[in-house]
């Protein structure tokens, strides 16, 4: 287990070197620059560039940005003069995880529970009920949901706030709005592999065997049917990161998501390049994660032998 | 099953460590606005509740600069002069001031009683270093091209001049602590309102040396002599100023309190007015439909002109009638009042009515007033016989436009007319980026594009030096030697204030009403909500605000 997450962590820095390697180029491409503005002539972008870097060879650039990053510095942001971007984004990051874990755990919760409840009511009207949640959660984009709520929730009957982030009832607004996708997309999920799982003949072994129902759906059914439901809990998790741009930017929420997007905009690269790092890092890590919950998931997956992944 | 445990333990205590976390501060007090109908012998706080639209860019006045860090800068900085509710000049540190004979000294006597709020003095040594900081190759402010007119000022800024960075030779004096001397380049009318301008603000410079790096990152790191004081900064998020016990003028200033929160979305700011958590809302065209009739909706006209670049590379808009047909082919009254609705009114001009006077009080426009008005007729008429000198049947243009909703429909109409007006005209609308669209531009990589230009100071050279032939903004290959005469004249010369006016009224009758060099569109207004507790919001032509004249009633 140990050197196998060593092996891991080996590719990790290799990935995330590829990565950064890649960004660095690709943003180059990207039309206009930072100083760039109707008012500054071309003596003073010149002047600006030097200041900040700019006019030396990419390649010097490349290298001594890579120098400065394994020490920790990821530069100052054009944008927002003179401030670190380790600042911009630690100052956000908080925000958004406790955004995307909310929206995480309360839509696993909700999702799982509606999943469950559909397959064992399979065509009944619980499960068409369950399954019209899921069918809307998954077509109605969440910055039409998010619009509704702070409309109808928050002006018209007043019962949350609108916008901003004051407090745990300002997160809920937003919250409902992510989670609404993580629902709909657990609760097919679950129903599908729960109905799959019960079929199976360990489950009618088990109810001969006499074990109370409660016990076969949670011990041999709910752990089997947990398998494919990790897989995509990676993806999951990355998509509530970096997707939560809109309904910050609806709910006010001061997160990382819009700035990303932002700084995109206004060609502050070592924003873009310092962003795009850390969830690219983050990414790297909850797949990691994810590898790992299989084996504690499914004691048939033995991490450190070959045949990783032979259960799914 | 110990291994699952485990795992799960680490889960909960992950979770509960992460949202534990910062939901950010406490509750806003919001009782202070809502408890002042009870009018008793005490006097309550007023406070004014407000939304902007991102995090403050910079709050160095020597940094690159936006409408929200220029509003936040001078409410809480001043300067020798400052920008009035009416966007008069003002006193501002200055007390009394002479200027020599021929117009190139300028001696400022200083408030004595103008405290930074650590109780320093502000020195007229504050005023020299914050200039030479704006100038210094390693702290230069994009905004030092406004500084151009002091004596030094452009040869320091200029990497192949011998002066290059040489900040020491810059033509400011301090002959004791409360007496500045400047000298000029030129004999400029309008020195003292460029002095209304940050750059040109004191930064106290024992303070500001002490913080180096750190210099106006925090409120920790920054003291003040404006009407308030930023007592917080949660960045992204809020910030407060507090009404500035130490300004010289504070009994003027008349609320106490001003709280500022980030909503990025116009309906979230809507929507925030409605439940009353701000007083004022600022609109875009799909909400002016909505609360146009409304009685606390108001509008004001910015200093800011949007216009058609002709890209004088393209063949076909090198046709001098063809352009004209362009200019003239769709109604631009319609695109104001139908399609903006904020205010904005239609323009023929340039140099927008109401902005500058001659010294005998001539209004600017009153001389050629409309430039190349017409109607589509006319405009199909000048179109063919463009199309007939040319040789074309048809011609496909490109459009390039600004990606906000409001200005894409206005690109779009604009699209719809001239095809309507102007047979056998395609136009293809490319939407960008802002940072993106400049590039284009300088690039002349297009053929029409939706353009605006915004002035810094009271005259018309602010507008017309953009179309010099060598001109860094001359972005569409524009050249026309009598207007190049004219506006470099106005920009040297002062001598004969009367002559110079008229040149420039010529000038700009070339470019548009002569040359149709571009085609005018409008002069930008902006609509917004005001509670009706809220008096003296003022908003000023340059898209910035003051509110040390906010009251805040019943």
């Amino acid at each position: 287990m140990k050197k196998y997450i060593a092996s891991r962590v080996g590719y990790m820095l290799f990935t995330f070197l590829i990565i950064a390697t890649f960004t660095f180029f690709l943003m180059q491409t990207l039309p206009g620059s930072p100083f760039n503005d109707e008012r500054l002539s071309s003596t003073q972008k010149e002047v600006l560039n030097e200041r900040y870097g700019l006019n030396e060879p990419l390649s010097v650039q490349y290298f001594k940005y890579l120098g400065n990053i394994t020490k920790g510095d990821f530069g100052v942001s054009f944008q927002f003069d003179g401030r670190s971007v380790s600042s911009i984004i630690g100052e956000r990051i908080g925000v958004s995880a406790i955004l995307g874990a909310q929206s995480l755990v309360a839509g696993m919760i909700i999702g799982l529970f509606l999943g469950i409840i559909a397959a064992l009511r399979h065509n009944t009207f619980i499960d068409y009920g369950a399954m019209v949640v899921a069918v809307l959660g998954l077509s109605i984009p969440n910055f039409v949901l998010a619009g509704l709520l702070q409309y109808w929730v928050g002006v018209r009957l007043g019962w949350l706030p609108v916008a901003f982030w004051e407090g745990f009832e300002y997160s809920i607004l937003p919250t409902i709005a992510l989670a609404a996708f993580v629902v709909a997309t657990m609760a097919r999920f679950m129903r599908t592999e729960m109905l799959d799982v019960l079929g199976n003949e360990y489950i009618t072994t088990a109810r001969a065997k006499g074990i109370k129902e409660y016990t076969v759906i949670m011990k041999h059914g709910l752990r089997n049917a947990m398998i494919p439901i990790i897989t995509i809990l990676g993806p999951l998790t990355v998509s509530l990161m970096t997707g939560t741009l809109v309904v910050e930017k609806i709910f006010s929420v001061p997160g990382l998501g819009e700035q990303f997007v932002k700084s995109i905009l206004t060609n502050d690269y070592p924003v873009i390049m310092g962003v795009t790092l850390f969830y690219s890092l983050l990414f790297i890590i909850v797949i990691l994660i994810v590898d790992i919950l299989y084996g504690v998931v499914d004691p048939r997956i033995r991490l450190s032998g070959g045949g990783r992944r032979e259960g799914k | 099953m110990r291994k699952k445990s485990l795992w799960f333990f680490m889960m909960i205590i992950t979770s509960l460590v992460l949202l534990a976390g910062c939901y950010g501060g406490g509750n806003v007090q919001d009782t202070e606005k809502d408890g002042d109908s009870s009018t008793d012998g005490k006097t309550e706080k007023s406070v004014l509740h407000l939304a902007v639209a991102g995090e403050i860019p910079t709050l160095k006045t020597n940094g690159a600069m936006d409408g929200l860090s220029q509003t936040m800068i001078q409410n809480v900085f001043e300067g020798l002069f400052r920008i009035d509710a009416d966007d008069k000049v003002t006193e501002g540190l200055v007390d009394t001031y002479d200027v020599s004979e021929d117009g190139l000294t300028y001696t400022f006597h200083l408030k004595e009683n103008a405290l930074w709020s650590n109780g320093d003095p502000t020195k007229a040594t504050d005023f020299i270093y914050a200039w030479k900081k704006a100038l210094h190759p390693d702290s230069i402010s994009p905004h030092a091209y406004l500084m151009e007119s002091v004596k030094g000022a452009a040869n320091i800024q200029n990497p192949d001049h011998e002066m290059y960075g040489k900040v020491d030779e810059l033509g400011v004096k301090a002959p004791d602590d409360f007496t500045l001397e400047v000298e000029l380049e030129n004999d400029v009318p309008y020195f003292t309102e460029l002095l209304t301008n940050p750059v040109f603000y004191p930064q106290n410079e024992k303070f500001a040396e002490e913080q180096q790096d750190k210099y106006a990152l925090e409120p920790e790191n920054l003291v003040f002599n404006g009407p308030f004081t930023l007592d917080s900064w949660d960045h992204d998020q809020k910030w407060t100023l507090k009404k500035n016990s130490d300004y010289w003028d504070v009994e003027n200033v008349n609320v106490d309190e001003i709280n500022f929160k980030v909503a990025k979305d116009t309906s979230t700011e809507v929507n925030l007015y409605e439940t009353d958590t701000i007083d004022v809302a600022n609109l875009s065209s799909e909400f002016v439909d909505v609360y146009k009739d409304h009685e606390e909706y108001t509008t004001s006209l910015k200093s800011e002109v949007y216009f058609l670049r002709m890209n004088q590379k393209n063949e076909f808009l090198s046709n001098t009638n063809i352009r004209k047909a362009i200019d003239m082919g769709w109604d631009k009254e319609q695109a104001a009042e139908s399609i903006l609705k904020n205010g904005s009114k239609a323009a023929y001009w340039l140099v927008f009515p109401g902005f500058v006077q001659s010294p005998g009080g001539e209004e600017f426009r009153d001389r050629f007033g409309e430039l190349n008005k017409g109607t589509p007729e006319e405009a199909k008429e000048l179109w063919n016989k463009g199309l007939e000198e040319l040789g074309v049947k048809e011609i496909n243009l490109d459009l390039l436009s600004y990606d906000d909703g409001q200005r894409k429909s206005v690109a779009e109409y604009m699209k719809n007319q001239l095809e309507k007006n102007l047979p056998g005209l395609n136009i293809t609308i490319n939407q960008q980026p802002n940072k993106q669209k400049l590039a284009l531009e300088d690039d002349l990589n297009y053929d029409l594009s939706y353009s605006g230009w915004r002035n810094d100071i009271a005259d018309p050279v602010e507008f017309l030096s953009v179309f010099l032939s060598d001109g860094a903004y001359n972005w569409q290959e524009f050249k026309n030697d009598q207007f190049d005469k004219n506006v470099k004249k106005a920009m040297v010369d002062f001598t004969d204030i009367d002559k110079r006016f008229a040149e420039l009224q010529e000038a700009e009758e070339i470019l548009i009403g002569e040359e149709a060099a571009i085609s005018p569109m409008y002069q930008a207004g902006s609509a917004r909500l005001i509670k009706p507790h809220v008096k003296g919001f003022t908003a000023h032509a340059n898209s910035t605000y003051s509110y040390q004249w906010v009251t805040i009633g019943n």
